[in-house]
C-alpha cells in the first residue's frame, strides 16, 4: 500500500457517497445545481481536514469514555468557522445552502472518519484521509449536481444550452432521490 | 387556525424527509420493518420535542442576552447529545419496558439531522415557544409517517425481483423518489 493511498481511496474506491453511502442529507438537499453541490462539498472538505488533523493530534489526550462528545465539539468548532467565513465572503451560496451549513456537524462522514481513521493514525495520514474523503464527497456532489442541473434546467454551471425549462422535476425533491438512485446503481455496475 | 396550518405544512407539504431531506440516514437504515420504524418514530418524536424546548430557552435566555448567538451550532449539538444520553438513563430507570422498545434507537438519534435541523429552524422562523413545540411535534409526526409508509412498501418489495445493480440502497432511493412525487401533490394546500 503506498503512502498516498489514503489520499486517493476516497475518490473512487471508498467514495463516501457512492460506496459507503453516508451523509445522504446534504447530498440530496444541496445538489439542485452543480455549483451548490461543489460549494457544499468544499465546505465539508474543510471541516473534514480540520477535524481529522486536530483529532489525530489530541487522540491520546482525550479519555476514551468522552471521546464522542469531544469529537463533536471539535467538529462543531470547524463548522462554526466555515459558517462565519461563508456568510462573510460567499453570501449568495450561503443563503442557498442555508440550514445545511450548520448541519455539517451531524454529517456522518465527518464523525465516521474521526472514529474510524483519525484517532488511530498520525497527523499526516489523517490530513490526507480528510482531503481524500472530502474530495470524494465533493466529486459525488458535483456529479449529482451536474446531472440534475443538465436534466432539470438544461445548463451546466449556470451556462444554459437549451432555451426554456428542462425537466423541472429533477431540480425538485423527487428528482434528487431518483438521480442518486441511478448514479449509485451505475457505480455498482462499474465496480464489478 | 395558525397552529393547524403549521401542523399540516410540517407533516404533508414540507415533509421533513421527502421535501426537506432531513433524517435520511435513519429513513434508509431502519425502514425495513413497520415495527422498528414505529419504535424509531416514537423515540425521535420524544427527543425532538424535548430538544426544541431546551434549545429555544437556551437561545433566548442565554445566547442572545450574552451576544454569543454565533455559538449556536456548538451549544445546540452538545445539548442534544447530552439530552439523548439523559433520556436514555432516565428511561432505563423509570420505564424498562419503553427503554427496551426504544433502546437501540436512542444513541442513533444524536446524529439524526432532523433534531438539530428543527432546533435551528425554530429559531430561524422566529416561532414562539408554543409554536416551536407544535412545529417540532408535527415535523416528528411527518418523519414517522414517511418512515412507516416506506417500511410498508419495503416489506412488499422484499418479495419482488429487483435487477441486480438496483438492489439495496438504489431501489430504496428510487422508491423514496416516487413517494416524494406523491407528496408533491400536497403542495399548495398551505401558502
Amino acid at each position: 500500500m503506498n503512502k498516498f493511498y489514503n489520499l486517493t481511496k476516497g475518490i473512487l474506491k471508498e467514495n463516501p457517497i457512492f460506496v459507503i453511502v453516508l451523509g445522504m442529507c446534504p447530498t440530496l438537499a444541496t445538489t439542485s445545481s452543480a455549483m451548490n453541490g461543489l460549494g457544499m462539498g468544499l465546505a465539508t472538505t474543510f471541516v473534514l481536514l480540520g477535524s481529522n488533523v486536530v483529532i489525530s493530534l489530541l487522540a491520546r489526550l482525550i479519555p476514551d469514555k468522552v471521546r464522542i462528545p469531544a469529537y463533536i465539539v471539535i467538529i462543531a468548532t470547524f463548522v462554526t468557522i466555515v459558517d462565519l467565513v461563508m456568510q462573510a465572503y460567499t453570501q449568495a451560496l450561503y443563503e442557498k445552502l442555508g440550514i445545511f451549513i450548520p448541519l455539517i456537524v451531524v454529517n456522518c462522514i465527518v464523525l465516521g472518519r474521526a472514529e474510524a481513521f483519525a484517532n488511530k493514525n498520525n497527523v499526516f495520514q489523517s490530513a490526507l484521509d480528510g482531503i481524500g474523503m472530502g474530495l470524494g464527497f465533493t466529486f459525488a456532489l458535483a456529479l449529482l449536481g451536474t446531472v440534475r442541473e443538465v436534466l432539470g434546467s438544461g445548463s451546466v454551471f449556470d451556462h444554459k444550452f437549451i432555451s426554456g425549462d428542462g425537466i423541472i422535476v429533477f431540480i425538485l425533491a423527487p428528482g434528487a432521490f431518483i438521480a442518486l438512485a441511478y448514479l449509485i446503481a451505475l457505480f455498482n455496475r462499474i465496480k464489478k | 387556525m395558525e397552529y393547524i396550518l403549521i401542523i399540516i405544512a410540517a407533516i404533508f407539504v414540507n415533509n421533513v424527509v421527502l421535501a426537506q431531506f432531513l433524517g435520511i440516514c435513519p429513513f434508509i437504515g431502519v425502514s425495513n420493518k413497520i415495527e422498528t420504524s414505529m419504535g424509531m418514530a416514537g423515540a425521535v418524536t420524544f427527543v425532538i420535542v424535548l430538544a426544541t424546548i431546551v434549545t429555544f430557552l437556551l437561545q433566548h435566555y442565554v445566547l442572545n442576552p450574552l451576544g454569543i448567538a454565533y455559538m449556536q451550532t456548538i451549544v445546540f449539538i452538545l445539548v442534544i447529545a447530552a439530552l439523548v444520553q439523559m433520556v436514555e438513563i432516565i428511561l432505563k430507570k423509570l420505564s424498562p419496558v419503553l427503554y427496551q422498545a426504544l433502546g437501540i434507537f436512542l444513541p442513533l438519534i444524536t446524529t439524526n439531522c432532523a433534531v438539530l435541523g428543527v432546533a435551528i429552524l425554530v429559531i430561524k422562523k422566529n416561532y414562539n415557544l408554543l409554536e416551536g413545540v407544535v412545529f417540532g411535534a408535527a415535523t416528528a409526526i411527518g418523519f414517522g409517517l414517511a418512515l412507516i409508509i416506506m417500511a410498508g412498501i419495503r416489506e412488499q418489495l422484499a418479495l419482488a425481483n429487483v435487477p441486480k445493480g438496483m438492489r439495496g440502497v438504489p431501489i430504496v432511493l428510487l422508491t423514496a423518489g416516487i413517494l416524494a412525487l406523491a407528496f408533491m401533490g400536497f403542495a399548495g394546500i398551505v401558502k
